[in-house]
C-alpha cells in the first residue's frame, strides 16, 4: 500500500518519470480542447446571435479557460508537491498582471473622464 | 512491485524527495518559470497599453477596418500546432528518442517561420496602407504589443535551431534535456500570450 502510495506522487508532472501526466494522448486531448476553445472564441467573435455587449465578456472567458487548458496539458501545472513553487510564483504573477492590467485601464479612464476637453489645433 | 521508476525501498525513497534537494530538473524548470512570468509582466504593461490606447485612433484606420480575422486563425492555428509538436518533441527527448526529438522540433520550426511569414506580410500590409506604427497611438501601441510577440518567436526559433544543432552535435545528455524542457516551456508560454494578443487585439478589435 505504501508502495502504491508512492507510485502515485511519483506521477506528479514536471518529475523525471512523468509518463502518467505527459504522454501524446495527453497533448492531444490539450490540443483538441485548444482548438475548441480557439474555433468558439472566432465564432463568438463573428456570430449575430449573441446580445453585442456581451461578445467582449464571452471572448475574455473563453481565452482565460484556453489559457488554463495550455497550462495544464501543455506546461504540465499541477497540483503534485513539485509543483507547488510553480503555482505559487504563476499565482504571484497572475496577481501581478492583473494589478498592471487593471489598474493602467482602470486609472486611465479615470484621467480621461476628468479631463477638459482640449481645443483641436 | 519494482517498477523503473523506483530506486530502492519506497520508504527510503519518499525521504529523500521530501528532505533532500530537489532534483536538477525540478529546479532548473522553476528558475526558468519565474523567467517566464517576469517575461509575462512585462508583456502585460503592453497589454495595458493597448487596451488604454486601442480608442485613439487619431482619425486614422481602425482595429475593425485594418484586422482580417481569416488571417488570424490561420497564425492562431499555426502557433497552437507549433506548441503541440514542440510538446511532443520535449517528450522524444525526455524518451532519449533523438530522431523524435529532431523531426517534431523541424517541424515546431517550420510552423513558427510560418507565423513569422505570415505576421511580417501583415505588417507590411499594414505599412503600405498608411497604417504604420506613427500613424496613430492605437497603431503604435498595436504594432509594438504584436511585434514584441513576434521578437520573441524570432528569438525562439534561433534558439530551436540552436538546439537542434546541440542535440545532433552532442546527443540527449540531461544538460541538453533540460534545455530542451526550458526551450519547451518559453515555446508554450508565448503561445499563451497569443491567446491575449488573439482576443484583446483581433476578436474585440473588430467588434
Amino acid at each position: 500500500m505504501n508502495g502504491d502510495d508512492h507510485l502515485l506522487e511519483d506521477r506528479t508532472p514536471g518529475v523525471e518519470s512523468h509518463e502518467a501526466m505527459a504522454s501524446v494522448l495527453w497533448y492531444t486531448v490539450g490540443l483538441g480542447l485548444a482548438i475548441v476553445a480557439t474555433i468558439a472564441s472566432f465564432i463568438v467573435a463573428q456570430t449575430s446571435l449573441l446580445w453585442p455587449p456581451g461578445i467582449s465578456v464571452g471572448l475574455i472567458v473563453l481565452a482565460l479557460a484556453q489559457m488554463g487548458i495550455h497550462l495544464v496539458f501543455f506546461l504540465h501545472l499541477g497540483s503534485g508537491p513539485d509543483d507547488t513553487n510553480n503555482i505559487l510564483a504563476l499565482a504571484f504573477g497572475v496577481l501581478i498582471v492583473f494589478l498592471v492590467i487593471a489598474g493602467s485601464i482602470w486609472i486611465v479612464a479615470n484621467l480621461n473622464a476628468n479631463m477638459t476637453t482640449m481645443p483641436i489645433k | 512491485m519494482k517498477t523503473e521508476t523506483l530506486e530502492g525501498p519506497p520508504i527510503e525513497s519518499a525521504e529523500r524527495r521530501h528532505t533532500g534537494p530537489a532534483p536538477a530538473r525540478i529546479v532548473v524548470g522553476y528558475g526558468f518559470w519565474i523567467f517566464i512570468l517576469s517575461d509575462m509582466v512585462m508583456f502585460s504593461a503592453l497589454f495595458a497599453a493597448y487596451a488604454v490606447l486601442s480608442g485613439n485612433t487619431a482619425g486614422g484606420p481602425t482595429g475593425a477596418e485594418l484586422f482580417n480575422l481569416r488571417n488570424a486563425f490561420i497564425l492562431t492555428i499555426c502557433l497552437l500546432f507549433s506548441s503541440y509538436t514542440c510538446g511532443l518533441g520535449a517528450l522524444s527527448a525526455e524518451r532519449l528518442r533523438q530522431d523524435g526529438f529532431l523531426t517534431f522540433a523541424a517541424l515546431t520550426f517550420v510552423l513558427g517561420a510560418a507565423f513569422l511569414f505570415i505576421e511580417i506580410s501583415e505588417f507590411a500590409g499594414m505599412i503600405d496602407k498608411g497604417a504604420g506604427p506613427s500613424r496613430s497611438a492605437f497603431l503604435s501601441a498595436f504594432f509594438t504589443l504584436v511585434g514584441m510577440h513576434g521578437t520573441h518567436v524570432s528569438l525562439g526559433l534561433i534558439w530551436l535551431a540552436f538546439m537542434m544543432a546541440q542535440v545532433a552535435a552532442k546527443g540527449l545528455g540531461a544538460v541538453v534535456r533540460r534545455r530542451v524542457l526550458c526551450f519547451s516551456l518559453f515555446w508554450h508560454a508565448l503561445d499563451i500570450v497569443w491567446v491575449g494578443v488573439m482576443t484583446l487585439v483581433y476578436l474585440i478589435g473588430v467588434q
